[in-house]
């Protein structure tokens, strides 16, 4: 049987090395996607990604498994991820207010390496890759609490408590800030959503 | 239950996370009202673009600078590991000791001697008088002066008894 993440963690805490590479195994892919999705650059992810990982190893003598395990998790990961969008933000400004933006940079990262092989249908393949980048962007315009609170809803399947500790904020009001948030891609994704429902 | 009432509800209500009873109030809600009902299926819809987005892998090498960064941290320390003292630590501590034993084995006169802060005063009365002392004894010309001549206590006392 599987130990729990907080066995695990409990385990790390005794000085059980390899439990952390069971945690780093088992938690090392939602966190590189949910920071990738946050931050929108994939070597940027893994950094911060690493960086939580040596967070919690560093914390493991003062680890007390008072919540989840993903919420600590996740509590640090967002809260790195914020920071980086912010510093990123103000670097930018910082550089140059003329440069151009490259929006889709790093969307290469997400596209199927050998497009012959799933894609035998060209067309269909620019189609598809059209209603990604659209859903892309449209998570990207979420004010960044909101974006968070989506990919932790949506692709961790935390829930709602969890998500409004990590997040810092009551339930009801992450409630309130995942339906503006769906709001928002309600209406920036009118096209596709009125193409699912006819 | 009002439109503004079920705002809240919509999405755990799409996600399958209410209880029963609130989910019969929503379901209550949507079967009179037609605009909560477009919103719940266009959120449905939203929920299923976003499954769209593929995941993407960690590279290769994520694992191992993970684990070379976890080798570069610094050894753990235990809470016994504050009682293994540091060597500056140690050498103040053995100072300690040694200053320790040796104002202990000083002899105990030197300190409870009743006579000794009388002493001290008297020293202290007549420092003016030794320093001037020491300061004649080392003049230089007093050295080339002739040496007066020696006097003997008993021809004062002659002098005396002829006074």
């Amino acid at each position: 049987m599987a130990r729990s993440d907080v066995q695990l963690m409990l385990d790390v805490k005794a000085g059980d090395e390899q439990s952390f590479a069971l945690l780093l195994h088992r938690y090392r892919s939602p966190l590189v996607n949910f920071l990738y999705r946050m931050v929108r650059q994939r070597e940027q992810a893994e950094d911060l990604a690493q960086e939580v990982f040596i967070r919690v190893y560093r914390a493991r003598a003062e680890y007390v498994p008072s919540a989840k395990f993903t919420t600590w998790l996740f509590r640090i990961a967002t809260n790195l991820a914020l920071n980086s969008l912010r510093d990123n933000r103000n670097q930018r400004m910082e550089i140059s207010l003329d440069a151009p933006v490259n929006a889709d940079a790093e969307d290469g990262d997400e596209r199927p390496l050998d497009v012959a092989d799933k894609h035998p249908d060209i067309e269909q393949h620019l189609v598809e890759e059209a209603r990604r980048k659209m859903i892309r962007q449209a998570i990207e315009k979420l004010p960044e609490k909101q974006r968070a609170a989506v990919l932790l809803h949506k692709y961790q399947e935390l829930d709602y408590n969890e998500i409004a500790k990590i997040l810092e904020c009551s339930e009801s009001a992450l409630k309130s800030l995942l339906f503006r948030a769906y709001e928002t891609l309600r209406v920036e994704l009118a096209p596709l959503v009125a193409q699912a429902r006819s | 239950m009002s439109c503004n009432r079920i705002e809240s509800r919509i999405l755990p209500y799409v996600d399958g996370r209410l209880k029963l009873s609130e989910q019969r109030k929503v379901e209550a809600h949507l079967a009179a009202c037609p605009g909560c009902r477009v919103r719940v299926n266009e959120f449905r819809a939203v929920a299923g673009l976003l499954d769209e987005l593929p995941q993407i892998q960690p590279s290769g090498a994520f694992d191992a600078r993970v684990r070379a960064r976890v080798a570069a941290e610094p050894a753990r320390r235990s809470w016994w590991a504050w009682f293994a003292p540091s060597p500056r630590v140690a050498f103040a501590a053995s100072m300690l000791l040694v200053a320790t034993i040796w104002i202990g084995s000083r002899p105990a006169g030197d300190a409870t001697d009743p006579n000794s802060g009388v002493d001290e005063a008297q020293i202290a009365n007549d420092l003016p008088v030794l320093e001037n002392f020491d300061v004649l004894s080392n003049f230089e010309p007093l050295t080339d002066l002739p040496q007066p001549v020696q006097d003997d206590g008993s021809n004062q006392q002659d002098s005396n008894q002829k006074m």
